[in-house]
């Protein structure tokens, strides 16, 4: 197959400054970022968290992702496990001067989009060099 | 775990110190192992599964985000079950400039056999928020079975 074979990613823990109060496990989510002209998009991969369990976050220039997520419970003998089941939560400083109003942020299939649109300053803008 | 050579240790010291020490050490492996209650064992094959026995079903959870229905196929044969399907990459635009790109494309196809007779007729798979769950009936013949005692 000429197509790349998906290799397991074990899962990070969070080592958080400070503790937190529930006994909630933290992981940190695989993530995507780049960037075009107009916005950078952040991908993360968050399965089993719905629509409800997602805040995000930018304040002073920190974009927080977080994924509340319940832990994975069924009645019933467990045969194997090779994952374990938690929130997530990852942290990211953003360079760009981002127009904080027009977020937009969506969940599809475990994965999490947001677009942060780049305030108009931070956009390219084409310099005329006249000729003197 | 940390490896304690005799010589790194002082020559005269309390006698019952080391014994303290295993104790220590054997504290630390209890609770890791009784924090919830099991063992994450790691995986070798993509997608990593979790496998759940109730009385009736047998429950396969897999984390797949970013796999969508039609790409994802499941197969049993005899007792095989078979997990395949590939992941698309998050964006394909030649103007965008990736910063980090940590969420693979590609890909996977994984083959397990079944610990147990499973019923194929009663199987069902279902991809909810990135989890794919197939629930699969035990066969009939393995289910438990109530036996009535006659008291004469």
């Amino acid at each position: 197959m000429s197509e790349k074979e998906l290799q397991v990613q074990e899962k990070q823990m969070v080592t958080q400054e400070g503790e937190t109060t529930k006994p909630d496990k933290y992981f940190i989510p695989a993530v995507d970022i780049f960037e075009d002209d107009e916005k950078v998009t952040v991908v993360a991969e968050m399965p089993g968290v719905k629509n409800t369990g997602v805040d995000v976050a930018l304040e002073d220039d920190v974009l927080t992702i977080r994924g509340e997520r319940m832990p994975e419970k069924i009645d019933g003998r467990v045969l194997l496990q090779e994952y374990e089941s938690g929130s997530y939560l990852r942290r990211f400083t953003v360079a760009e001067t981002i127009d904080q109003d027009k977020i937009h942020a969506v969940m599809r299939d475990g994965l999490l989009r947001v677009e942060l649109p780049k305030a108009a300053p931070a956009k390219p803008r084409k310099i005329k060099v006249e000729a003197a | 775990m940390a490896l304690i050579r005799f010589t790194e240790q002082p020559r005269f010291m309390n006698p019952w110190a080391e014994f303290e020490r295993i104790r220590q050490g054997l504290d630390v492996l209890s609770r890791n192992m009784l924090s919830d209650g099991r063992v994450t064992m790691p995986a070798t094959v993509f997608p990593p599964l979790n496998i759940y026995e109730t009385k009736d079903e047998l429950i396969l959870k897999a984390e797949l985000p970013g796999v969508k229905v039609e790409d994802l196929d499941i197969s049993l044969e005899g007792d095989t079950l078979t997990i395949q399907g590939q992941r698309k990459p998050t964006e394909e635009n030649e103007k965008t400039s990736y910063h980090r790109r940590e969420i693979e494309a590609g890909s996977f196809s994984r083959a397990l056999t079944l610990p147990i007779k499973v019923d194929p007729d009663k199987i069902s798979a279902k991809l909810a928020d990135g989890i794919l769950t197939i629930t699969l009936q035990k066969a009939d013949e393995i289910k438990p079975r109530h036996i009535k005692i006659s008291t004469e």
